[in-house]
């Protein structure tokens, strides 16, 4: 008898969504449970089903568009583009998440549109956050999101798979996202192109969901399809009071084949930081620290969560942010926002010094909110230091944890957040 | 489909971003995301590009966001295609869901420099580099996908094929 080998989280999910028996290298015509779009895409997207002379969605109830780039609106063709989507929406039934709702990637798993076992897609390149949540989530343009809202299918290449193992356990002042930043020091940014990621190992048993999701969020930073997790018990509590839908965990099997597997000790991480204007820029912050900044921020969907606000608000306590530096706060939802100054972490950073602004996007992209100046650097907890991004093409972004971004505001310059957390 | 024109050649990671800034998508208009395209990275490549001419990076070209303005803005930029030593996945499905024509060789990308005069037979997966009379195969379409192109699009190929029916 020939050994079948086993399947991958990505072959399993894929298998079960296009009702075959699917391995990596297939193509598969898959039903997708969710279809997202942000209001970068949005427009496109409703221009393409124009053009099909469609004018419904597959299933109201399992699409959103989420005003979220630009919000609230800055300019008036953003406006235009804006009343767009709220229209199309009246239109089909699909749900609108307006300004001050929050960032596309924290909505779509907080409102429980999307569990453990699902296929999704969206459009927008962060889609894979919820791999985190064993959810084979993908980024896809506007016309294929378009073709997914009409018909409730796509076509799907079934990735192979990397496989990432974290032993060890994280050291004081460093943090997942630490974690993933040296992934893509160590790969590149196209080291996992076409291929789905599965993280596992003790590391990531160890870490809460919103430390999880920073590392999913990423993993299109390295090129990767999806960023996958196994769910645990961690998981699905996490999805209590999250709607109605139930939790279908898909495991990979233990003689899964893999195209290549990394085992990262994570006790020899320290605090990484991602320097102009590439994501696999990666150094130790030690090899940083001292370069002076003129703006921090903190937020997105990468590290914009409760735990994110807790660590730079834990840094903060007490103190000040330097008087040369402007320290920009988004958290990633509404719901975020209000637990946040529920447990104290909007006063303590608020009365630090902290510019406060709507949950959303904004100042990552560029779109507004915190545009830098010439020639001037910026450390974030985003996901992107493109030349450009953050909307001025001769600023310099750091990328680094909150914990990192937190120590940095106080001191005016890249610093160690280890000075802060003992 | 057969292309000629001159080479525009950049280094790698070129991601959407630079493509076209987010700060740019406050409009739907092609030709509007066509006056940035590439302004952070080269403010004269709009000044310089002439329809039908060939853009050629390195690796992981179109990295980064999802935006399907960035094929937008390069094939209304007048590019005629792309040829990169590799590409990143979303990107790749845009360039071919909006029509733009996109090839994979290393090799060609290593012998093509700035402003020779490149050619690109693509049904036949050829790619000549006409200054210095090199030439590199590249793989070619298979058939669906150079109907999508050849149509300008999924969306138009799709309401062709729909209509036939």
């Amino acid at each position: 008898m020939v050994a079948i080998p086993g399947k991958t989280i990505a072959e399993k999910i894929l298998s079960a969504h296009s009702g075959t028996d699917a391995h990596a290298g297939d193509i598969v015509v898959a039903d997708v449970d969710f279809v997202m779009g942000q209001d970068g895409t949005s427009p496109l997207a409703i221009r393409a089903l124009e053009r099909m002379g469609v004018d419904r969605v597959f299933d109201p109830a399992k699409v959103a568009l989420v005003i979220d780039h630009s919000a609230p609106s800055p300019l008036e063709g953003v406006s235009a583009l804006h009343t767009v989507m709220r229209e199309f929406g009246k239109r089909t039934g699909a749900t609108v998440y307006d300004i001050g709702c929050g960032v596309c990637h924290q909505l779509i798993p907080e409102n429980g549109h999307v569990v453990p076992g699902d296929l999704m897609v969206g459009c927008d390149s962060h889609t894979c956050t919820y791999g985190a949540l064993n959810v084979f989530s993908t980024g896809v343009g506007s016309t294929d999101g378009a073709a997914a809202m009409a018909s409730g299918k796509l076509w799907f290449k079934v990735p192979e798979t990397m496989r990432v193992t974290y032993t060890g356990e994280l050291k004081p002042g460093v943090f997942s996202k630490d974690l993933i930043l040296y992934l893509a020091g160590q790969i590149g940014a196209d080291g996992a192109t076409y291929m789905a990621l599965e993280f596992d190992g003790p590391v990531i048993e160890a870490l809460s969901v919103d430390a999880r999701m920073t590392i999913s969020n990423m993993a299109i930073e390295v090129g990767a399809k999806a960023g996958l997790m196994r769910a645990d018990a961690k998981t699905l509590a996490w999805y209590e009071g999250r709607g109605e839908r139930k939790p279908n965990p898909v495991d990979p099997d233990p003689d899964a084949r893999y195209a290549r597997e990394i085992e990262i000790d994570a006790s020899s991480v320290g605090p990484q930081v991602a320097k102009p204007h590439s994501v696999d820029n990666v150094s130790p912050v030690e090899e940083v620290e001292g370069t002076p900044i003129q703006q921090g921020y903190l937020g997105t969907c990468t590290n914009g969560r409760l735990e994110d606000l807790a660590i730079a608000a834990s840094i903060l306590k007490g103190r000040r942010v330097h008087p040369d530096v402007r320290f920009i706060v988004a958290p990633a939802s509404r719901r975020i926002l209000l637990d946040a100054i529920e447990a104290g972490y909007v006063q303590t950073l608020v009365e630090a010094g902290a510019a406060l602004v709507t949950p959303g996007c904004g100042p990552c992209v560029g779109t507004h909110n915190g545009v830098p100046s010439d020639g001037e650097n910026v450390i974030s907890t985003a996901n992107r230091n493109f030349k450009g991004r953050m909307g001025n093409s001769n600023a310099f972004i750091y990328l680094g944890s909150p914990a990192t971004v937190a120590a940095s505001v106080i001191e005016g310059k890249i610093t160690d957040p280890r000075r802060y957390l003992g | 489909m057969r292309f000629e024109g001159t080479a525009h050649r950049y280094g790698r990671d070129i991601d959407t971003d630079v493509i076209i800034p987010a700060r740019y998508l406050n409009t739907s208009d092609p030709d509007e995301l066509a006056a940035h395209c590439l302004e952070d990275l080269d403010s004269e490549f709009v000044s310089k590009v002439q329809p039908g001419d060939i853009l050629v990076a390195e690796e992981n070209f179109g990295c980064g966001s999802s935006r399907e303005h960035a094929p937008i803005a390069i094939k209304h930029a007048g590019v005629a295609a792309v040829v990169a030593k590799s590409f990143a996945r979303i990107f790749y499905r845009n360039a071919i869901n909006t029509g733009l024509p996109i090839f994979e060789s290393p090799e060609a990308v290593d012998g093509i420099r700035s402003g020779d005069r490149v050619a690109i037979d693509a049904d036949a997966g050829v790619i000549t580099n006409l200054t210095t009379g090199e030439s590199w195969n590249a793989q070619p379409f298979p058939p669906f996908i150079r109907e999508i192109i050849e149509r300008g699009g999924l969306v138009a190929y799709a309401r062709e094929k729909v209509s036939r029916r």
